[in-house]
């Protein structure tokens, strides 16, 4: 009789995206452990207590967190769902985009700078309005959107004066002026499996910023755009935001590598959580009968 | 149902049936995020503020 695979699914916080996830491993009769990353620590000399997870699913709120235990889990041979890499391709902007840039992506224009006269340069040759964003961040917190030279010298100053040495890594893209709306398309493995707009009269359309989600089609450009925008950031469980611009078409945005589903699945009626159980499972079902 | 009192601003929260370790709730009377800390007895207490790097 094939061993029964063990699951861990490393959490912050209970959200309703890990009850659902909760639900459908159990629905699955998985054995598997809530490891809460406020609780856990790692000995590196002593990955023992780890091994026995055939795959860790990785739920954490906090960025680092996930990261971090994720590339020691990786470390020890130990499957995950992201990896290491996918979650730090997709965890860190810059290297969202030069992954997008080097597999030939459409992305919107972007410059990277590392001091606030050099990121008015860059600024300025994007043209007003321009973005910017932090490098690590996300649920729209501290976007700008900058209008004049005027704003740009202040909110670059207030950057580099205010914030940690992070914030004086200045992420710069091109405005794009959108339909009132982005697009999130939710990739498993190689497949699309749905998509929802999130609407907004603001620019910054997040739901955790109150955009709505209504289904959006997913059509078979969508799909192969955001397929080769998951293989490019590594593949695994991910939702790739998608900007429509009014003439060069579908831009990749973002790609988040812990996804939230809590509007999405009431939306589309799709079974994240279910697929997204099914996924680990696979994998942890790779390790065990290795 | 299980009946507490909220930290911040004691009103009287309902835990429902199906309630589970560390979800968070909301108290219906000041809004404040609360994170359930037991479920047996159970317990709240304010939930973590949102750090810089929280997200998805």
């Amino acid at each position: 009789m094939p061993k029964q695979p063990r699951i861990g699914v490393l959490y912050s916080r209970v959200r309703v995206e890990e009850k659902w996830i909760f639900a459908a491993l159990e629905q699955r009769n998985v054995d598997y452990d809530r490891l809460d990353d406020r609780k856990i620590h790692f000995d590196l000399s002593n990955p023992e207590p780890w091994l026995k997870y055939d795959a860790i699913l990785e739920r954490s709120i906090s960025y680092a967190r996930g990261l971090y235990s994720l590339r020691t889990l990786n470390s020890w041979g130990v499957p995950t769902v992201n990896t290491a890499a996918v979650s730090e391709a997709c965890g860190d902007k810059i290297a969202t985009s030069t992954a997008l840039a080097k597999a030939k992506v459409p992305q919107p224009n972007t410059r990277i700078a590392f001091t606030p006269q050099s990121a008015l340069e860059a600024i300025e040759t994007l043209g007003y309005p321009a973005v910017l964003k932090p490098v690590v961040g996300s649920w729209g917190r501290l976007l700008a959107k900058i209008n004049d030279r005027d704003a740009a010298e202040a909110i670059l100053e207030h950057k580099a004066v205010l914030g940690s040495y992070q914030h004086s890594i200045f992420y710069i893209q091109e405005f794009i002026e959108k339909p009132g709306r982005d697009i999130r398309v939710f990739v498993v493995g190689d497949q699309a499996i749905t998509a929802i707009y999130r609407k907004s009269p603001h620019w910054i359309t997040n739901t955790a910023r109150g955009g709505i989600g209504e289904i959006c089609p997913l059509t078979s450009e969508l799909e192969t755009l955001c397929g080769e925008a998951a293989r490019a950031v590594g593949g695994g469980v991910l939702a790739v935001d998608v900007i429509e611009h009014p003439e060069r078409g579908y831009l990749i945005n973002e790609i988040n590598h812990t996804l939230e589903f809590s509007t999405a699945q009431p939306t589309s009626g799709v079974d994240i959580a279910g697929i997204i159980a099914d996924y680990v499972i696979e994998v942890a079902k790779g390790r065990s009968t290795d | 149902m299980s009946q507490l009192s909220c930290p911040e601003c004691v009103a009287d929260i309902e835990l429902e049936a199906d309630t589970e370790l560390n979800e968070i709730i909301v108290c219906p009377d000041c809004g404040v995020d609360l994170e359930v800390i037991s479920l047996e007895p159970p317990a709240v207490e304010l939930a973590p503020m949102e750090e810089e790097d929280w997200g998805e």
